[in-house]
């Protein structure tokens, strides 16, 4: 071994160098495999709701100023959404539009006005082919099984592909620290930080302890939810025998949130 | 051949100086951005991408457009090429190094970006983006530099070298249109969701580019003693006029479906960006100057007079470079988000800091790229003749 | 022979001093070790055999951070927000509300340690802490 030159030498350590990275990562896969087992500690909660299809319809005849306020105040309390009056920076998970807003491809000039102006909510449709699911580059967007567009907020990077994927404008950025902007804090749910998308989660946290989403609890029956996929559930039942529509619908996302009108 | 940086006139370490002066300012402000969030930006919860992501974009197309250099000299051994094929190279390596930074400065979590490979996504266009991005900035340093290396030692390129550089042919035209992809897949984006999308991306990319590289090899050619021949400035200005001549045609393709077919959805953002929308009109400007430059580009680079004449040359060069970047960096991204989609127009403009950080991001490429050319034109001055046996130094000196 | 070899010597020497500061600067100075709390209402509430964690002290030592990312993991993206401990007991995993609900001391208990050894988790950043150090906020 002597005569082993320098570039030999580094050679040598470079393959070492490789091999030896690579049986970190092996060791950090077979490590993982340990914490895999453990996985079956974690279980479902007995009361959690199931469901194929989380799906919701919302009867805009029956929304009134106090219902939409109620709905609107509730989800943005108990999810410490925060109340920034800077249109640029505001954050929302559920909120009023005009229905012309919310449908512009059926807006006509000769639509009555009441139509026109009619109050609707929007929120995020939890489509059953998201955009913004496919979009993210870290899975920090994905879908449950049941349907629910989740948010990980916890691994969203902030690129904001999501807020251009999604059709409905359903995504909002904290542009800046939510925390001072709440008041009233929910001890129960945890803030956002800066740079994270969030938007409406179909309220998972209250349907894996058994509990309605909370727009749906205060809307006074404007808005029912439940397993679209499932043909005797109530949601299946008002769409078959009620015309209903859906947000932009011939984008093929195929959103889970109905309208009656 | 690092060491070939360090060597320099006054005047080189003045201009490095400079642009260190700009990064340095560039970096406290970006600090600010990080403690407050990118709210300091003009971005908002409609126009959710700005300035940062169209530099991004355009960068990416100056950085395959190397290719425009590259494919003619190594597979059509076009020779005139052989001298400044390694400026294309040595272009490409800053422009994706800002195009990484550009992405970087415009995450909301930046501590958060390795996310990207510890949970990779191969539905997500950003996989690919990152992985054809990295790719394609090594090799283009590895080739350029080996190239470079061996012209040092008055040596031929050594043979393995030949794959990377068809490799990097074929690789270069994948990053626009993986980038195009990006946009192009979006459902309710309108402006964007276009198949002549990739197509018009590659064709200003191979305007802008070499409109970059006809500026960058006078300036070559009048502050160091290497010539990159006359010759091959004129096959790029030509480049350049054919790809802006499509270029506009493509954009032309556009406002014919948007208006022909009478889809309103298709129409709002064209005549946001030249007519403006409900009374907005802030891009309006914008757009004038670079339909504007667009026909001053168009006019000197088509007319054989104007183009062969350096002046005009310069001129028609720098118009095209321009007008591809207001219409790639600036209104391309913005405009696709205007109207948003319940069809308000919430416009977008960049504040300061956001300026002042793109300009620092433009100064680390900069920067890098005058080291690199440095170190080109400083080899290419030593060895005096190119591989053709032919003189590649101002003869006057 | 060393080319320049005293403006290495100087260069390391410079080099070790800088290393060498946190010790340097320390000596003499008292050893601080971080003191827990575990005293809390809620803690001393349960009876005395029931004063336990989620799994051993021992293990929650050495693990409560790989945990803590599991429990986030399974409630977050497998909606899963039951844990099972090694006794067979359940607990519902939830950092705000149930760590912290023991727990209610984060300064004397997350923060004594994590300072010692100088690592700043982002939990708090987005997960609510409990309110203590009432008098303190009432001073402000």
């Amino acid at each position: 071994m002597s005569n082993i030159n320098r570039r030999e030498f580094l050679k040598i350590l470079g393959i070492g160098a490789f091999i030896g990275l690579g049986g970190w990562s092996l060791f950090e896969v077979v490590g993982r495999g340990e914490i895999e087992a453990f996985v079956e500690r974690y279980r479902k909660a007995p009361e959690a709701l199931h469901a194929k299809r989380w799906a919701m319809v919302i009867d805009l005849k029956k929304l009134n100023p106090k219902i939409i306020n109620d709905c609107t105040e509730a989800c943005h309390r108990i999810h410490n959404v925060p109340k920034i009056l800077n249109p640029k920076e505001e954050i929302k998970w559920i909120w009023e539009e005009k229905f012309k807003n919310a449908f512009p491809e059926l807006k006509d000039e000769y639509m009555a006005p009441e139509i026109k102006n009619m109050s609707v909510l929007v929120l995020c449709n939890h489509c059953e082919n998201p955009p913004c699911v496919r979009v993210c580059p870290t899975k920090a967007t994905f879908k449950r099984k049941d349907g629910i567009v989740m948010m990980d907020m916890h691994r969203c990077i902030g690129c904001r592909f999501c807020m251009a994927g999604c059709p409905y404008g359903a995504r909002s950025f904290n542009w800046r620290d939510p925390r001072q902007y709440v008041k009233n804090e929910n001890p129960e749910f945890p803030f956002r930080m800066k740079g994270v998308v969030e938007k409406c989660t179909f309220c998972y946290e209250r349907i894996d302890r058994g509990l309605p989403p909370a727009c749906v609890e205060v809307s006074n029956g404007a808005i029912i939810y439940g397993d679209i996929a499932d043909p005797n559930s109530e949601v299946r039942k008002v769409l078959s025998s009620n015309f209903a529509i859906r947000r932009k619908a011939k984008l093929g996302t195929k959103p889970s949130v109905y309208y009656l009108i | 051949m690092l060491e070939l940086a360090l060597k320099g006139s006054p005047r080189y370490w003045g201009w490095l100086f400079f642009l260190a002066i700009l990064i340095g300012a560039a970096f406290i402000t970006y600090l600010y951005q990080f403690q407050i969030g990118l709210g300091i930006t003009g971005m908002s919860r409609d126009v959710s991408w700005g300035l940062y992501i169209g530099q991004f974009t355009f960068l990416v197309g100056v950085a395959a457009s190397a290719v425009t250099i590259v494919l003619p000299y190594y597979l059509h051994n076009y020779k005139k090429y052989g001298r400044i094929a390694v400026l294309g190279e040595f272009l490409a390596v800053p422009s994706i190094l800002m195009c990484m930074l550009f992405i970087f400065v415009d995450l909301g979590q930046p501590m958060r970006v390795l996310n990207v490979l510890l949970h990779p996504t191969p539905n997500s266009i950003m996989f690919y983006d990152m992985i054809v991005l990295s790719g394609y900035l090594i090799l283009n340093l590895l080739c350029g530099w080996v190239i470079l290396m061996a012209e040092k030692k008055g040596a031929p390129p050594p043979k393995w070298i030949k794959p990377f550089l068809y490799i990097a042919i074929c690789w270069a035209p994948s990053i626009h249109i993986v980038t195009a992809f990006l946009y192009q897949g979006l459902p309710g984006r309108d402006y964007w969701m276009t198949a002549i999308m990739a197509a018009k991306f590659l064709s200003s990319a191979f305007a802008s580019g070499p409109s970059l590289l006809v500026i960058l090899c006078m300036i070559v050619r009048k502050f160091t003693n290497f010539d990159p021949g006359k010759e091959a400035i004129q096959t790029l200005a030509k480049t350049a006029a054919y790809f802006l001549l499509v270029t506009i045609a493509f954009y032309l393709f556009e406002v014919f479906t948007a208006f022909y077919s009478g889809i309103t959805s298709h129409q709002y953002s064209i005549i946001y960006l030249f007519k403006g929308l409900e009374g907005y009109s802030k891009l309006v400007p914008v757009m004038s100057i670079c339909v504007l430059l667009a026909a001053i580009g168009l006019i000197i680079l088509i007319t054989p007079p104007l183009r062969k004449w350096e002046v005009t040359l310069a001129i028609g060069a720098a118009s095209t470079f321009l007008c591809m970047w207001l219409e790639k960096g600036i209104t391309l991204v913005v405009g696709g988000f205007i109207p948003n989609p319940f069809e308000r127009v919430f416009e977008y403009w960049p504040t300061l800091p956001e300026a002042i950080i793109t300009i620092g991001v433009w100064a680390v490429g900069f920067f890098v790229l005058t080291l690199l050319y440095k170190i080109a034109s400083t080899v290419k001055e030593k060895a005096v003749f190119d591989k053709y046996g032919e003189k590649q130094i101002k003869v006057s000196v | 022979m060393l080319y320049d070899g005293g403006k290495i010597v100087f260069g390391l020497l410079i080099f070790i001093v800088f290393v060498t500061l946190p010790f340097t600067l320390s000596i003499g100075k008292e050893y601080y070790k971080p003191k827990v709390e575990i005293n809390t209402p809620q803690i001393m509430k349960l009876p005395e055999a029931e004063r336990k964690c989620v799994e051993s002290k021992e293990f929650m030592r050495r693990e409560h951070m790989k945990m803590l990312i599991d429990w986030r993991d399974a409630v977050v993206r497998e909606g899963k927000t039951l844990y099972v401990n090694s006794q067979g007991k359940t607990f519902n995993m939830s950092l705000q509300n149930t760590c912290m609900h023991c727990h209610s001391n984060k300064s004397k208990f997350c923060d004594e340690c994590h300072n010692y050894v100088k690592v700043k988790p982002y939990c708090w950043d987005c997960h609510i802490e409990p309110k203590e150090n009432i008098k303190k906020e009432a001073g402000l």
